[in-house]
């Protein structure tokens, strides 16, 4: 193991703080902007989508919404099986995942992943990988806040 | 107009995010699930219905909806059942998405194989 000289140390250091001082701010920029843009248009898309339904179905804004997120869910599972959908997500990062795209899309690449392993111990098992913290987490504070509220205000 | 709200909501959610990410050691689980939190924490006083009604589906297609959808629906039953009306409504609005997403799974996890 060679130890460190004094140079090295300085041009290790000076080499850390170069990269960090250009590298990253750049892409955080870059990246949050995308997020931004494609988040929004995801948002955008999910409003043009519960207007038809509800104008072409004839039904209530309320029931067109579950319309609009069965559609973007299926959308993002389709997408993702036939593969090109990690591409988007590496590109969008947040701006994809923040949205439900991002949930059936961890659930539907964790099946096509573990599949191979059997039916039971592979895709049985591993289907809530990912998704499964969003749903255990979101359930039980769901139920605290939940339990405050009707403690508190009385419902 | 609603959909420049929609736009903006939905992107600042997104925004939020990605600074998150990519600014701490959290990975993208976790700041869903902390998401979901923070959506149920604020249908707890009955504000996301107050956005939601600003801007429409920009504030439905986050995954904060789904914590907002849990409680939504949990406190609805509680209204007529009491406390154990939290456990039985608690999956009434998310019920469609959760099936619709296992449902699909299934058949795209038999249909398709991993590409890499």
């Amino acid at each position: 193991m060679k130890i460190l000289g004094l140079g090295d140390v300085m041009e290790k250091k000076k080499y850390e703080e170069i990269v960090s001082r250009h590298k990253p701010t750049e892409t955080r920029a870059q990246n949050s902007f995308i997020a931004f843009v494609t988040g929004g248009i995801v948002g955008v898309i999910g409003q043009l989508l519960t207007e038809f339904y509800a104008s072409f179905f004839d039904i209530a804004t309320k029931d067109a919404t579950t319309f609009m997120l069965v559609t973007l869910i299926f959308v993002a599972s389709l997408f993702t099986a036939l593969g090109f959908f990690d591409k988007w997500v590496t590109f969008c990062k947040c701006g994809l995942i923040i949205p439900i795209t991002g949930f059936a899309h961890s659930m539907t690449s964790a099946g096509i992943e573990y599949r191979k392993e059997g039916p039971i111990f592979g895709l049985g098992s591993n289907i809530f990988k990912l998704a499964g913290s969003v749903i255990l987490y979101g359930v039980v504070s769901a139920w605290f806040f939940g339990l405050l509220r009707l403690i508190i205000m009385g419902g | 107009m609603i959909y420049i709200n929609s736009f903006l909501f939905a992107g600042a959610i997104c925004l939020l995010g990605q600074l998150i990410l990519d600014n701490t050691k959290l990975t993208a689980g976790h700041i869903t699930s902390i998401f979901v939190v923070v959506g149920a924490f604020l249908d707890t006083f009955s504000i996301y219905d107050q956005i939601i009604n600003y801007v429409g589906a920009g504030a439905l297609v986050p995954i904060t909806s789904f914590g907002h959808s849990l409680i939504h629906g949990a406190l609805d039953k509680a209204a007529d059942m009491g406390i154990m009306g939290l456990l039985m409504g608690m999956f009434d609005l998310t019920a469609s998405g959760i099936t619709a997403a296992i449902v699909f799974t299934f058949f795209f996890s038999l249909f398709f194989r991993p590409k890499n």
